[in-house]
């Protein structure tokens, strides 16, 4: 094969699609087109979903076995620490902003975001802030060991008394993070409530759109409740000023309220982006159109403003009241029953529908599967007696890895997937897809499934040792997160072998109904030539109705007869 | 064009609204801002909260040797920067009229009235017999007013970028959201400290 003519070698190498990167350097610049910020967002956060993935294998690791004998409890400590803040400050947040600003100007008919310079800066905030995170492996005494939470007084603990400590440099990072985030807000709010195509009423819009800007509220009114509480906490840990040192007269539990104020509603932040790519997913892998599409979002605008008051529920054994456990008690299980309504249109979407099992289709219906699972937990750990009963074990943790693995991951993989080929313009190897999804939803079960009965026998959180009566689920659970680690590697592969040699994918490979599936694959710069007329609701599947006005109507969606 | 006849005007009217939207960048810009003020708010209420609850909750309130803040020149600097505000309109009325120097002499006007407050504040911070680490009341106290305080000087600086534009031949003709939005954020921090007044010094 040595004397190849150059022109074969030349024709060999495909031609730039429209609108594609002419090359992989404009993902290093400071780019304001939406569609290369959503695309920096999304590979950004899952390398650090491997960073924090590696996290998870070495608390695993040392769980096997009932003694602390893999890593020093200082470094357990740091890595049990360090997962969370991972996973959900650069892992979980970064790629639904990603998600939300690849898709939500081309579902709205919009050229860009509202603001794309702040967009770009916003992007380029998420790596200083996970370098300062990394860096504080570096830091003396190690990065923070006090948990995601960083619950004075533990986190005020500076046994080495040196201003620049791991503490310190999380505040910095997760205050970074969370500007970023709220410059994301702004801008998503602006974007949807102002750029919206001609015809593009508010109840026209896709749910996710609907999703994004109620998640986005919710930072809107959540992270700076945090950035005050962590403000403080930074003042106290450096300068020495006492408002939750109990030692110096401070109050540790305002700054639980603080907390969970901004990091309850954010579980909805995460969680309400994915109910929309549940929306978007399952109508057109079952050919009918959205069940109840007005109270799916109306429900989600519910679960914003009930969200703002439920968050005194992780504090059930602070101290608090009972007139306050009782109140937050009803307030939690409250947000039930918009959710339980979107469960239900969801399985009214699917019945009856014909079933393409694709693989976004299997990743959507794996992550329903296990949120309801999470949300009967949910409701369990939202009731006082339970929660005080289990508070801090590993049921607990069980639960919340349901909702993010189980619902808000699995979903974003399924959200990647569908739009992958209209992102890259690629088709990605469906059996592979197939077998990451059958990995990933056997590991996750295996993995977290044992967590509730060790809960419900006794188990802490956050132990590095543990009782040997506790050893048998332990056991199965590490099986389950070393499989998990082994079902990323397919999914890696896929993408990146996709990518770059895929096969060439149609604008709408799905037949998909949307704006965004009009526009080439990918989607050429400023998206479309000539801004859409909406003239329909979304989800027209089986009603062979055009969306748009115009020529663009020749796009109708037909269902075969 | 296969709408029918009774579409056709609305999709006409879309149309001209299409061409309007996408060239609504100030408007987007005001929307944008004022959403970002909501926001910031949320802070400022976090800050007034704990202040009320440290305060409610706490037996000996004032460090050792303190009774209490003297409110006669917090008064003064309270009334200079509350009029600012009345002052920033009038500049803002001068540059609708297209009358440029009337609004420079008036916008210099309320960044003089804005470090006037800054200075006051800096004189009253190096009297006091506290400091930031004084217990629940020092740390709050230089919390809320230090924080406050940071966002005078920014609406200060973002003054004297408005103040800077207004010299660049017909900045202003191309439209005024700058002015608008650097206006509304010195209302809000009027606004704040008025709050903080009531809390800190009336509240004693």
């Amino acid at each position: 094969m040595t004397n190849v003519p150059i022109e074969a070698i030349a024709n060999r190498t495909p031609q730039p699609l429209p609108g594609a990167p002419d090359n992989w350097k404009r993902f290093f610049t400071f780019s304001t087109d939406h569609k290369v910020i959503g695309i920096q967002y999304l590979v950004t956060s899952f390398t650090f979903f491997l960073v924090g993935g590696f996290f998870a294998m070495i608390i695993r690791g040392e769980l096997v076995t009932p003694e602390a004998d893999l890593v020093d409890r200082t470094i357990y400590n740091a890595m049990f620490t360090m997962h969370g803040t991972v996973m959900l400050f650069l892992w979980m947040f970064p790629s639904l902003v990603g998600l939300a600003n690849y898709l939500v100007p081309l579902m709205i008919g919009a050229r860009d975001m509202a603001f794309p310079r702040l967009n770009a800066i916003a992007f380029w905030m998420v790596p200083v802030a996970a370098i300062l995170l990394m860096a504080s492996f570096f830091a003396p005494g190690g990065p923070s060991q006090s948990g995601w939470w960083a619950y004075p007084p533990v986190s005020l603990q500076n046994p080495t008394g040196k201003l620049l400590n791991g503490q310190f440099l999380w505040l910095l990072a997760v205050a970074i993070s969370g500007v970023s985030s709220i410059m994301g807000a702004v801008n998503f709010v602006t974007t949807i409530a102002k750029m919206r195509a001609p015809g593009m009423t508010l109840f026209r819009m896709p749910i996710y759109v609907w999703t994004v800007l109620s998640a986005q509220i919710i930072q809107l009114y959540g992270l700076p409740a945090l950035t005050a509480g962590a403000v403080m906490l930074l003042m106290d840990l450096t300068f020495g000023t006492s408002f939750f040192d109990p030692a110096k007269g401070g109050n540790p539990v305002l700054y639980q309220h603080f907390f969970w104020f901004y990091s309850h509603p954010a579980v909805y932040v995460i969680i309400l982006p994915i109910f929309g790519i549940f929306s978007e997913i399952f109508p057109v892998f079952a050919r009918k159109p959205l069940f109840g599409y007005k109270i799916v979002a109306i429900s989600s605008m519910t679960i914003t403003f009930v969200s703002g008051i439920v968050w005194v529920h992780h504090m059930f054994a602070s101290g608090t009241p009972p007139w306050m456990r009782i109140f937050f008690m009803f307030t939690t299980v409250f947000v039930a029953v918009p959710t339980g309504v979107k469960v239900f249109a969801w399985v009214a979407t699917l019945w009856g529908g014909k079933l393409r099992l694709t693989t976004p289709m299997l990743f959507a219906l794996g992550a329903l599967i296990m949120f309801v699972f999470a949300g009967i937990t949910g409701i369990m750990l939202a009731t006082v007696p339970i929660d005080i009963h289990v508070n801090n074990t590993y049921f607990v943790v069980g639960h919340f890895h349901y909702v993010l693995f189980g619902t808000a991951t699995m979903g974003m993989f399924a959200a990647i997937y569908h739009w992958f080929p209209k992102m890259t313009g690629r088709m990605y190897n469906e059996g592979l897809g197939q077998l990451h999804f059958w990995l990933t939803f056997v590991g996750t079960n295996l993995n977290f499934l044992p967590m509730h009965p060790l809960g419900l026998m006794g188990m802490p959180r956050r132990v590095a040792s543990y009782d040997p009566e506790f050893a048998f689920w332990n056991v199965l659970a590490s099986i389950g997160g070393f499989l998990l680690g082994m079902a990323t590697l397919p999914f890696i592969l896929n993408m990146v072998g996709s990518w770059v040699q895929g096969k060439k994918a149609p604008d709408n490979p799905w037949r998909a109904i949307g704006l965004e599936w009009m526009v080439s694959s990918p989607p050429p710069v400023e998206n479309f030539e000539e801004i859409p007329v909406v003239v329909a609701e979304p989800y027209g599947y089986g009603k062979n109705e055009p969306l748009v006005a115009g020529d663009r109507a020749a796009d109708l969606v037909t269902e075969p007869s | 064009m296969e709408s029918s006849l009774d579409q056709a005007p609305a999709i006409a009217h879309a149309h001209a609204h299409a061409a309007e939207h996408t060239h609504d960048e100030a408007g987007n810009a005001l929307f944008g801002f004022i959403v970002f003020l909501l926001s910031e708010s949320v802070i400022f209420l976090s800050f007034f909260v704990s202040y009320f609850l440290y305060k409610i909750t706490t037996s000996d309130w004032y460090p050792d040797g303190v009774t209490g803040l003297a409110t006669r020149e917090p008064l003064i600097n309270t009334i200079v920067l509350v009029s600012s505000s009345f002052v920033i309109f009038i500049a803002e009325r001068f540059l609708h009229k297209r009358n440029l120097w009337g609004f420079r002499v008036f916008w210099l006007l309320t960044m003089a009235m804005g470090a006037y407050f800054l200075l006051g504040q800096a004189k009253e911070w190096s009297e006091l017999p506290f400091g930031f680490t004084s217990g629940l009341f020092g740390g709050t106290f230089y919390l809320l007013t230090g924080f406050h305080g940071l966002h005078v000087l920014t609406g200060i600086l973002l003054q004297g970028l408005m103040l800077i534009r207004s010299f660049i031949p017909g900045n202003y003709d191309k439209g005024t959201v700058g002015v608008e939005e650097t206006s509304l954020f010195w209302h809000f921090v009027d606004v704040i400290w008025i709050v903080l007044f009531i809390l800190l010094y009336v509240w004693q």
